[in-house]
């Protein structure tokens, strides 16, 4: 026993659970574990819904629960529970070492107890009683919806918000002992247009982190205007000509197509799995020289940003690619173990019920020296993507990306909206043709999916230029 | 607490509270995963999970609701309590109240709860596997997604009003996705994925064959030009497409404007009359088949498209009411509640002269662009305006061969596709999301590298 304090016997949010904790991961170091992992949550969640003048859902939600991860040489188990007893997080433990097969244990870890508190939490106590109430963002939710109402073309408006406050402890045998407050608070405008046959479609969400008055200052009359704009720009679009052409794709959300088509592919989960182009490739050119790309956790206020990782790791700054050079990947514990790569603090998971993982943050494409006309001007036929829709990367690293609101560009100018475009490509083909980057770098929130969930990120880009690219159409 | 006792803790709360009027969803499971790497472990995964959803009506009979996951007494006090407070703001232009058919009988049907075989034995099974995919041919060089899992969970529906329902029930998937190399070529990539009550319903050797098949057929390719071309879609691409667009047949999305159909849809004709379209969630095909929805209302089978025109939509209790109809089975509980399909069935209608049956996937010698899979439809897929620009792996038929595509999108409008079906062919087969047949599309835009 480490201490002679009265243990509890069940997790306390808000209190100290030092002697529990240890106790678990003894007990899981006794059974011949090389490392135990606690990760332990609380979130208290709401969801409002504007439809055209009216609230038409309110949703709060609570959630408690545990994950336990065991490693044993390479290999990990992992155990979730809601059970957040001493009996419950032990019977995890024991699950987990079931499931290893750890039953001889010859050389056997040490675990020394858990190192001082890192308590990231106690500036942030506060802001369960700042965050706007439901009131106060139904009443602007309500105004929002209702600037969407500019003309008799739009048939349908919604506004919706979302807060997550997540309150989490996390604890392992290498001494680590952190907790913290997580505020993620994400606001989006939707509209439908028709006209006859036409109908068209806009949107936009704004996020942050960690601000619990962001939603209170959120321009949303902007925010309508820029939808709106959007909806009626593309409502009597064309549909675009399929072809390779050059494009300019816009910043903020444009940077989603570096997320998904290159950032996944320097996390090491996809060095573990075999399913990168760039796993033998560091210290390689595998882009343009214009282009250097960061993932990072510390930009104060993005979506994406954290004081510490799952995994109780302080988030870093990673040069993924410097001047075109693969420099770094994005690595987790696992990772680490696995492939060798340092962690940088970005073992992320959606909740309590997936393992952490290597998972992207704040990830952007630095900014470059050209402004947004150079770019348009260097091209005489191709397309201006200004917002893109989602996309996906295939198992292979095959991308495909669809343009929310496209524009064609006739020598050096913008000319008429078009629709139905959509990017295709392989990122190692397409990193080496970023050949502009504009000076007018910015960050767009996002929710990216993979193996440990979904999860808060920052996607981010200046202007830039692909020389030529496959675009989907008609 | 079992869901007995959980419902009474809630009448009791309900009562302390003075709520006379509640309902509740509840789902308790337990899951069990595992994935391999080369013949070594790589991850294993146990769940226990519990969620309960709680509605509750206010004095002016407006709904709150709260979701959580700790059902201890103090946790459901607490959604109890918060539930009320969300009811201030509860929807007084749709009021939501509890389905008329919460307490007619539901057909369960043979409950095929098979017992955990363990990781170990999963892990054992799945390690197998991995070696039979990679022995299977010699360009497989890795299996980078694979897994196989059994889930064990019951499902709850209760309310005030006395209605009670629960089932349980037991599910396994494996899923094996191989990557393919040879030298001078870019890697392909393809699976499987097989679903059964247990692990020992699953057939295993049929997962590894569809996977080595798949993926190999498709290495030697070629780039294919952009054009219109003569559309064959496999059961499973179909499929893909008929429920990325349900909300054609789905009320709540016609009440909230972002369908293609509206209220006045029923009759309109959309396809050739050959065409028929079935929601049968009880289907005995259907392994994720729940005897009812999230509002409690029997699960039945629906005919959404009778030869070729629009017969019915799905509905939760407000939107029926709204409709001057009955609830069908496809609610989820919610302050909002979502209507979803359950199983796509589709099939040739008897009115099918018009079809031209030459056009058969297996002897058809003409050229076509045969879609074996649709990618990508979160983000190719525009629903409230009919557009589509998706992915595909599939091959080009010419002259009797046919070539693996390299990579291309196809692109249309659903509602173009339907009146253009030109052959629906007689055999079905059974996916997971369904039953189909293939189906014949003329003129679909498909961009290519060529």
């Amino acid at each position: 026993m480490l201490s002679s304090q009265i243990k509890s016997n069940e997790i306390v949010f808000g209190s100290c659970n030092k002697d529990l904790l240890e106790e678990i991961i003894f007990y899981g170091i006794g059974l011949g574990a090389d490392f135990v992992e606690i990760f332990i949550e609380n979130t208290d969640n709401s969801n409002v819904l504007a439809e055209e003048d009216f609230i038409t859902s309110v949703s709060p939600s609570f959630g408690r629960g545990a994950g336990i991860r065991i490693f044993k040489e390479k290999k990990d188990g992992f155990v979730s529970t809601n059970d957040l007893t001493k009996h419950g997080l032990m019977r995890s433990v024991s699950q987990a070492i079931e499931m290893l097969d750890i039953t001889e244990n010859k050389k056997r870890e040490v675990f020394n107890g858990l190192n001082k508190h890192r308590d990231y939490s106690l500036s942030k106590k506060k802001w369960i009683n700042e965050i706007p109430s439901i009131n106060e963002i139904s009443e602007k939710l309500l105004v929002s919806t209702k600037s969407l109402k500019k003309n008799n073309k739009i048939i349908t408006r919604k506004g919706s918000y979302s807060r997550n406050l997540q309150e989490v402890i996390i604890a392992s045998s290498d001494g680590t002992y952190a907790s913290d407050i997580r505020l993620h608070q994400t606001v989006g405008l939707n509209v439908i247009a028709s006209d006859a046959q036409y109908r068209s479609s806009g949107s936009r969400r704004f996020g942050s982190s960690g601000m619990p008055n962001e939603f209170r200052l959120w321009d949303h009359e902007k925010a309508a205007n820029d939808v709106f704009e959007s909806s009626m720009n593309m409502l009597y679009a064309d549909y675009v000509d399929a072809g390779q052409m050059p494009v300019v794709l816009a910043n903020k959300f444009g940077g989603v197509i570096f997320h998904e088509a290159c950032g996944h592919l320097l996390e090491t989960t996809q060095i573990e799995r075999g399913t990168t182009p760039f796993e033998n490739k560091l210290n390689e050119k595998i882009a343009h020289e214009s282009v250097t790309a960061i993932d990072e956790g510390i930009s104060e206020g993005s979506f994406g940003s954290l004081s510490v990782d799952d995994e109780g790791m302080e988030p870093e700054k990673s040069v993924l690619i410097k001047n075109g050079i693969l420099k770094k990947f994005i690595s987790d514990r696992a990772g680490e173990l696995r492939t060798g790569h340092k962690r940088t603090g970005s073992g992320r998971r959606q909740n309590y019920s997936f393992a952490a993982a290597s998972r992207m943050r704040n990830t952007y494409i630095a900014k470059g020296e050209h402004s947004k006309e150079d770019l348009i001007n260097s091209i005489s036929d191709g397309l201006y993507c200004k917002s893109m829709g989602g996309g996906s990367v295939g198992a292979t690293g095959q991308f495909n990306f669809a343009v929310e609101e496209g524009y064609l560009i006739k020598n050096g100018k913008l000319t008429s909206p078009v629709k139905g475009a959509t990017l295709i490509g392989e990122a190692k083909e397409v990193m080496p043709k970023i050949s502009m980057c504009g000076n007018d770098l910015e960050l767009a929130p996002g929710f990216c999916g993979s193996i440990s969930g979904s999860v808060n990120v920052t996607v981010g880009q200046p202007h830039i230029k692909v020389d030529s690219i496959t675009v989907g159409g008609r | 607490m079992n869901s007995k006792e959980i419902t009474a803790q809630i009448s009791k709360a309900a009562d302390f509270l003075n709520l006379k009027k509640w309902d509740y969803g509840a789902s308790f499971s337990n899951d069990y995963s595992v994935q391999v790497d080369k013949g070594e472990a790589k991850q294993l995964k146990a769940s226990q999970k519990q969620i309960l959803t709680l509605r509750v009506w206010n004095e002016s009979n407006l709904v709150g609701i709260t979701t959580t996951s700790d059902i201890s007494e103090s946790g459901i006090k607490k959604a109890l309590d918060q539930a009320n407070i969300a009811s201030d703001f509860g929807n007084k232009n749709e009021r939501t109240e509890f389905s008329p058919l919460a307490k007619d009988p539901i057909e369960v049907k043979d409950a095929k709860k098979r017992n955990p075989v363990g990781i170990k034995k999963l892990l054992s099974i799945l390690r197998e596997a991995e070696v039979k995919l990679l022995e299977s041919h010699e360009s497989i060089k890795s299996v980078p997604y694979n897994g196989l899992s059994e889930s064990f969970y019951e499902r709850v529906y209760a309310n005030s009003d006395g209605a009670f329902r629960s089932f349980s029930k037991s599910q396994a998937a494996l899923y094996l996705y191989a990557r393919a190399e040879e030298k001078d070529k870019k890697p392909r990539s393809s699976g499987s994925v097989k679903l059964g009550y247990g692990v020992d319903d699953i057939d295993i050797d049929s997962c590894i064959k569809e996977a080595t098949n798949k993926t190999i057929s498709h290495l030697n390719y070629s780039s294919i030009k952009t054009d219109k071309y003569l559309i064959c879609f496999s059961p499973e691409s179909f499929l893909t497409i008929i429920n990325a667009f349900s909300s054609m047949f789905n009320a709540r999305s016609i009440l909230d404007g972002v369908s293609l159909s509206n209220k006045n849809s029923i009759g309109e004709k959309l396809s050739t009359e050959a065409l028929n379209i079935y929601d049968d969630g009880l289907h005995e095909k259907n392994i994720s088949s729940s005897p009812f929805d999230g509002e409690g209302t029997p699960t039945k089978r629906l005919c959404l498209i009778n030869k070729g025109k629009i017969e019915n939509f799905i509905h939760s209790e407000s939107t029926a009411r709204i409709f001057k109809t009955i609830p069908t089975g496809h609610a989820g509980l919610g302050s909002k509640v979502s209507v979803s399909p359950d199983w796509i069935v589709v099939e040739k209608s008897e009115e099918n002269s018009d079809l031209k049956i030459s056009l058969d996937h297996s002897t058809y010698q003409g050229e076509f662009v045969y879609i074996e899979e649709l990618n990508a439809i979160h983000a190719g897929v525009r629903a409230s305006q009919g557009s589509f620009s998706l992915p595909f792996d599939g091959w080009l038929y010419k002259n009797g061969k046919k070539i693996s595509i390299e990579s291309a999108t196809v692109a249309g409008d659903i509602k173009y596709l339907l009146k253009n079906i030109v052959n629906i062919e007689s055999s079905q087969e059974v996916t997971t999301s369904g039953i189909s047949p293939h189906i014949w599309v003329d003129e679909l835009s498909i961009t290519g590298d060529a």
